[in-house]
């Protein structure tokens, strides 16, 4: 039986920081966490390398998602920044990078988010970009609310921005959050909690930043992605 | 100064995943539905089955992403190419999935003793997983599953799982109707869809 167990394996450089499938304290994973061990692929499968996103069309205020509505959205404007990196620190080069987020008042442009919270008008929440050729992003946004969720009494998910992005090949495609520091809900959040590796945990935090911050407009934030932790090297054929 | 002042990466520490939750529609949705054939281009077969949870409900909040090679069993050589192998594809309130795609041919691999048969790579992101999920669907009708390391590799009892049937021959479809291949995901339960590591 070629199975491994994901929590255990190493693959020469530290154990996986992803989360388990199966983490209890997060209920939505009760029914959804596949209870068999996962199979490997072999070695050598053409499937693992290649790119993987085409070249959509991406129009240039794609990354502002302040804009293409009549006002200006309520909340605290904001921008985030960083780079995608693969495993080596090298810049992944003209891929995309997506985010949706909730409103500042923590509610979801989505006909499924019941929280009563306002809409704003002004604001979707879907953002897209390219990485530029030395894997930079930058978005212009708000900043996401705290909002209240079904799972345990009193639960409440620490402001995020969800962010999609692609790599160079298929074991890097990757879909995660984006927090911000010092938030007091990060050490009660089952879903940021999952990640068992304190030091991996961290690096999804994003880090107030001067340089990115525009004077008299918006404070900036870093957050920088690496891509690929499971597969610094191909393995050999 | 924007930007020219972060900081360098830090290689050996990659990000974690996280759950895509609830409201992937939302940052997924604008490059979602885009099929990888016509339905009038010759090989043109539909993919189509349900995503379920352990309690046989359906899915219908998960994004699934589809790669896979051409015709030829080639994968896309760049990503500039016009047919990319990828496609995207979001469960609707049934939970139900459906791609028009060709149908690949048998990969070769880096390793020249290596040839896979026939099949399309899915990963599945949703609500309640904190990571994707990656499975393969084969064709229940191609010969060359016989001689296929990763079935080979699985217990005789988990191979049909990763199985899509073809239906053309059990249904009344019209003439020129595609061939369409079912494939249900089941996240858990006794019939659990065979998922593997992405390395």
């Amino acid at each position: 039986m070629n199975s491994l167990d994901p929590a255990m394996t190493t693959n020469g450089v530290g154990v996986a920081p992803d989360p388990p499938y199966d983490y209890a304290p997060y209920r939505s994973t009760h029914l959804r966490a596949p209870k068999m061990p996962l199979q490997r692929l072999p070695a050598g499968a053409a499937d693992r390398y290649g790119p993987v996103f085409g070249p959509f069309p991406i129009g240039p205020t794609d990354n502002d998602l302040t804009a293409g509505q009549p006002g200006a959205p309520l909340g605290e404007r904001i921008i985030v920044a960083g780079r995608l990196l693969d495993q080596a620190g090298k810049p992944v080069r003209q891929q995309l990078v997506e985010i949706w987020q909730a409103n500042a008042a923590g509610r979801y442009w989505h006909q499924m988010d019941r929280h009563p919270a306002p809409l704003d008008p002004n604001f979707t929440g879907a953002g897209r970009c390219l990485t530029d050729d030395d894997g930079r992003y930058r978005f212009v946004t708000v900043k996401p609310g705290a909002y209240p969720w079904q799972n345990h009494a009193k639960a409440f998910r620490p402001a995020h921005i969800h962010f999609s992005v692609f790599g160079t090949s298929f074991v890097e495609r990757l879909v995660t959050q984006m927090y911000f520091p010092g938030d007091p809900l990060l050490e009660i959040d089952p879903i940021f909690q999952s990640v068992r590796d304190r030091a991996a945990a961290e690096r999804l935090v994003s880090k107030l930043d001067l340089s990115t911050t525009m004077d008299n407009w918006a404070l900036g934030y870093t957050f920088d992605i690496i891509v690929g932790g499971r597969a610094a090297t191909p393995p050999d054929p | 100064m924007r930007g020219d002042q972060l900081p360098r990466g830090t290689p050996g520490g990659a990000t974690p995943s996280q759950t895509a939750g609830p409201f992937v529609s939302i940052g997924t949705a604008w490059a979602a539905g885009r099929d990888l054939a016509q339905e009038g281009d010759p090989g043109s077969i539909v993919l189509t089955g349900t995503v379920l949870d352990g309690a046989g409900a359906p899915v219908t909040d998960a994004m699934l992403e589809f790669w896979q090679a051409d015709r030829n069993g080639r994968f896309p050589a760049t990503p500039a190419t016009t047919w990319t192998g990828f496609a995207r594809v979001l469960t609707d309130e049934k939970g139900r999935y459906r791609l028009t795609t060709c149908r690949p041919g048998p990969v070769s691999s880096t390793n020249p003793d290596l040839v896979e048969a026939p099949h399309i790579d899915i990963s599945i992101f949703a609500r309640g997983l904190l990571q994707r999920l990656i499975t393969r669907a084969y064709f229940d009708d191609e010969p060359s599953n016989k001689e296929d390391p990763v079935l080979g590799s699985l217990a005789p009892d988990l191979r049909p799982r990763l199985l899509a049937r073809c239906s053309s021959g059990s249904l009344p479809v019209a003439a020129n109707a595609l061939p369409m291949y079912h494939f249900d995901i089941h996240l858990q339960g006794d019939q659990e869809t065979v998922f593997f590591a992405p390395w």
